[in-house]
């Protein structure tokens, strides 16, 4: 999305629109750097909020005696006083020419407007929100190894992403560590020398297991939440919520339609299939027994038990003996 | 007329009190005093009137007439502020030891009046074991003139160190017509609706009142009665157990809303907010850390008023089982659900006396989960199933 931008390119006004540091921070040093190409006597001034005054920005925006470029960074410009953002919105109407300015904004409603008048005075706007769906996340990793000149496999990039998390800054880091650690195409095999485990793993995997009777699968995933710091209070809800789910689809109350169930639930309506196939091999007897288990792990995790790991496991293992009990 | 006409059928504990004042009287007039000690313990089962046993106890003692209800000492006492009664009423979960230091301090103060200083310490069981380890000197050997009133529902409630040191005062379950004669005459109830919530309390005094008083109360009863005939599969016993949920949280929002609300405003105001001058800025920002303090305290509230809805159904509940259990066995016993015969008996019909049994212990567990902090939906719902199974 970034990287190939020329001197011509560096328009005189851009925001940086987004939440995720690593991206703003790789795109101001982008701009800078393209400005620097043209001119390395550039004079770079990068201001937090807290160091802008109204005699700060004429200071670095009036013409300067010898002519020089400089490059004007305004960080976290939504937190600007509202003086201080008119200050700037004044300016906007009279640029200066030798002087590239750069609005770095969170997005979100605050501090919109200084947003809106920056892109009406035709500021390039460059985009660095928080990737948040997984693809999107697969599609950044990709794309650090390509800017190294280095190739990737599918698979790798998947556990990779696996046992790193979701935090870009990471994510990034682990690429060059690995671009810097192994040689040519990396392929699964070289991403587990490095790297094992899963970063996130949170209950609802281990309920989905437990209650699908894949007991192994279900404590080798709690094992790996406990690790990585998760509560075991919201492990054990989680549970509570996945035979809540069974409780209702195994046996629903008389005539009722699938939106209400759902409602019943505290399902989507489209989750509802999975629900019912997680609920095959379920007698009434098993589902209510497992919502005992659940009940007893709470007590033992608040206090009734020692070790709320072992409360857990065992709460594990008792849903799935649960599972295959005929009545 | 007497301070101890509020308490109904106890006919023992108020000749046992009423000795005790005389004896407390003798005491101040140079006598032996022989009859009355420096601690109490009331205790009784949920609704047969300890606090109030308690504080008509106080309120004789203050009063040079034994008690006679009508003069400004008795008339203080009953209202709460006796400036020589200190009132003791955990609204929190629990009784912190820190507090309890400053109870005892204070307890050790002579009385401005010239007669007693009492200590009225309602829930003494919800004062924490060390809490209680901070009590047991100042109860042993109180100052000359102070006197303890604890109120538990059982002796077993409390230390044994501190039960040890006390005098007990057996409260009874009044009987339903002494209920029923003390809502119509002391509360303006209609006889028939008196005599109804009387039998659905089952000698629970203030509950009975809550009930004669609060139609939304009797409403919510009347649900939570209805719930075991439409536990007809885990999807109703789920919902049933959301119903309840539902319910309690309801409740403790309606009651504690408007209170909050109010307390937080005034605790603003105290430092403050909303005032101009030199300094004020300064103060209101010191507000921040008493109002969340005041926003914990708020909260433990509420924990509590939920845990005492979820009681109140889970009794109720109870209750249905018990008479579901007497039907089975014949038992010719009072009823309390007599408003919905036809579901005990088609419940009593359906299933075992064994069954009913173990439909019992799982409420108790229930209440046992809840009070033991297991999320209230999570223990609800292990409980409606068990109910349903049997």
């Amino acid at each position: 999305m970034l990287g190939y931008m020329s001197t011509a390119s560096v328009s005189a006004l851009s925001v940086v629109v987004g939440d995720e540091e690593l991206l703003v921070d790789r795109a101001v040093a982008e701009l800078v750097a393209a400005v620097r190409a043209g001119d390395p006597e550039v004079d770079v001034h990068d201001l937090m909020p807290g160091q802008v005054s109204a005699g700060k920005l004429v200071e670095v925006t009036s013409p300067s005696l010898f002519g020089e470029r400089r490059v004007v960074v305004l960080r976290s410009a939504q937190d600007l006083t509202k003086d201080l953002a008119t200050e700037v919105t004044g300016y906007l109407r009279a640029p200066a020419d030798d002087v590239v300015l750069v609005l770095v904004h969170a997005g979100g409603a605050k501090g919109k407007a200084l947003l809106d008048a920056a892109l009406k005075a035709g500021a390039t706007r460059i985009n660095c929100a928080k990737p948040t769906k997984a693809a999107e996340r697969l599609e950044f990793l990709k794309g650090e190894f390509s800017r190294a000149g280095r190739q990737i496999t599918r698979d790798a990039a998947q556990a990779l992403l696996d046992a790193v998390g979701t935090d870009l800054r990471e994510i990034a880091a682990a690429c060059t560590q690995l671009v810097a650690d192994t040689e040519g195409r990396v392929d699964e095999k070289a991403v587990a020398r490095y790297h094992t485990g899963k970063a996130e793993a949170t209950g609802f995997t281990v309920a989905d297991r437990a209650v699908e009777g894949r007991v192994a699968e279900a404590l080798e995933q709690l094992r790996w939440s406990l690790a990585v710091g998760t509560a075991p209070v919201l492990i054990n809800s989680a549970l509570a919520g996945a035979v809540r789910g069974l409780a209702v689809v195994v046996q629903p109350p008389r005539g009722i339609a699938d939106a209400e169930l759902a409602k019943r639930a505290k399902v989507p309506p489209w989750k509802l299939k999975s629900l019912r196939q997680q609920a095959r091999g379920w007698s009434p007897q098993g589902v209510a027994r497992a919502l005992q288990v659940v009940a007893e792990t709470d007590a033992l995790i608040k206090g009734a038990g020692r070790d709320p790991a072992y409360a857990l496991e065992r709460a594990v293992i008792e849903i799935g003996t649960a599972r295959g009990q005929r009545r | 007329m007497s301070v101890f006409d509020d308490l109904v059928g106890q006919d023992t504990v108020i000749e046992q009190l009423r000795s005790a004042a005389r004896a407390a009287d003798g005491l101040l007039a140079g006598g032996t005093g022989a009859g009355m000690t420096h601690a109490w313990l009331f205790t009784g089962p949920p609704g047969s009137g300890r606090a109030v046993a308690a504080r008509a106890f106080a309120a004789a003692l203050q009063c040079a007439h034994g008690g006679c209800g009508h003069c400004d000492s008795c008339h203080q006492v009953l209202t709460g502020t006796h400036a020589d009664v200190l009132y003791v009423r955990p609204t929190g979960l629990s009784f912190g030891v820190e507090r309890t230091r400053d109870l005892v301090l204070r307890a050790a103060s002579s009385p401005t009046g010239g007669r007693f200083r009492v200590v009225l310490f309602e829930d003494a069981d919800r004062a924490t074991e060390a809490a209680s380890n901070a009590l047991l000197k100042a109860v042993e050997e109180p100052s000359p003139r102070t006197v303890w009133l604890l109120c538990t529902p059982t002796a077993e409630d409390l230390l044994v160190t501190i039960r040890s040191r006390c005098r007990l005062v057996l409260m009874r379950t009044p009987g339903t017509p002494a209920v029923v004669d003390a809502l119509v005459r002391r509360d303006g109830v209609d006889p028939g609706l008196a005599g109804a919530v009387a039998r659905a309390a089952a000698g629970d005094v203030e509950r009975a009142r809550r009930l004669a008083a609060d139609p939304e109360a009797r409403e919510r009863r009347r649900e939570v009665l209805s719930m075991p005939a439409r536990l007809d599969g885990l999807g109703a016993c789920v919902s049933a157990a959301a119903r309840l949920y539902e319910l309690a949280e309801a409740e403790a929002k309606q009651t504690t809303a408007a209170l909050d609300e109010q307390e937080k405003a005034d605790m603003r105001a105290a430092f403050g907010e909303g005032a101009t001058g030199k300094g004020v800025a300064k103060a209101v920002r010191g507000a921040a850390g008493a109002l969340k303090e005041l926003e914990e305290r708020q909260k433990r509230r509420a924990t509590r008023i939920k845990r005492d809805t979820y009681d109140v159904a889970l009794m109720d509940l109870a209750a249905f089982y018990r008479d579901v259990l007497a039907v089975q066995l014949g038992a010719q016993v009072q009823r309390s659900t007599e408003s919905h015969d036809e579901d005990v008996r088609r419940v009593a019909g359906s299933s075992t006396p064994e069954a009913t049994l173990r439909r019992v212990d799982a409420i108790m567990r229930c209440r046992e989960r809840i009070a033991a902090n297991v999320h209230p939906q999570i223990a609800i719902e292990a409980m409606t199933a068990a109910l349903y199974l049997g």
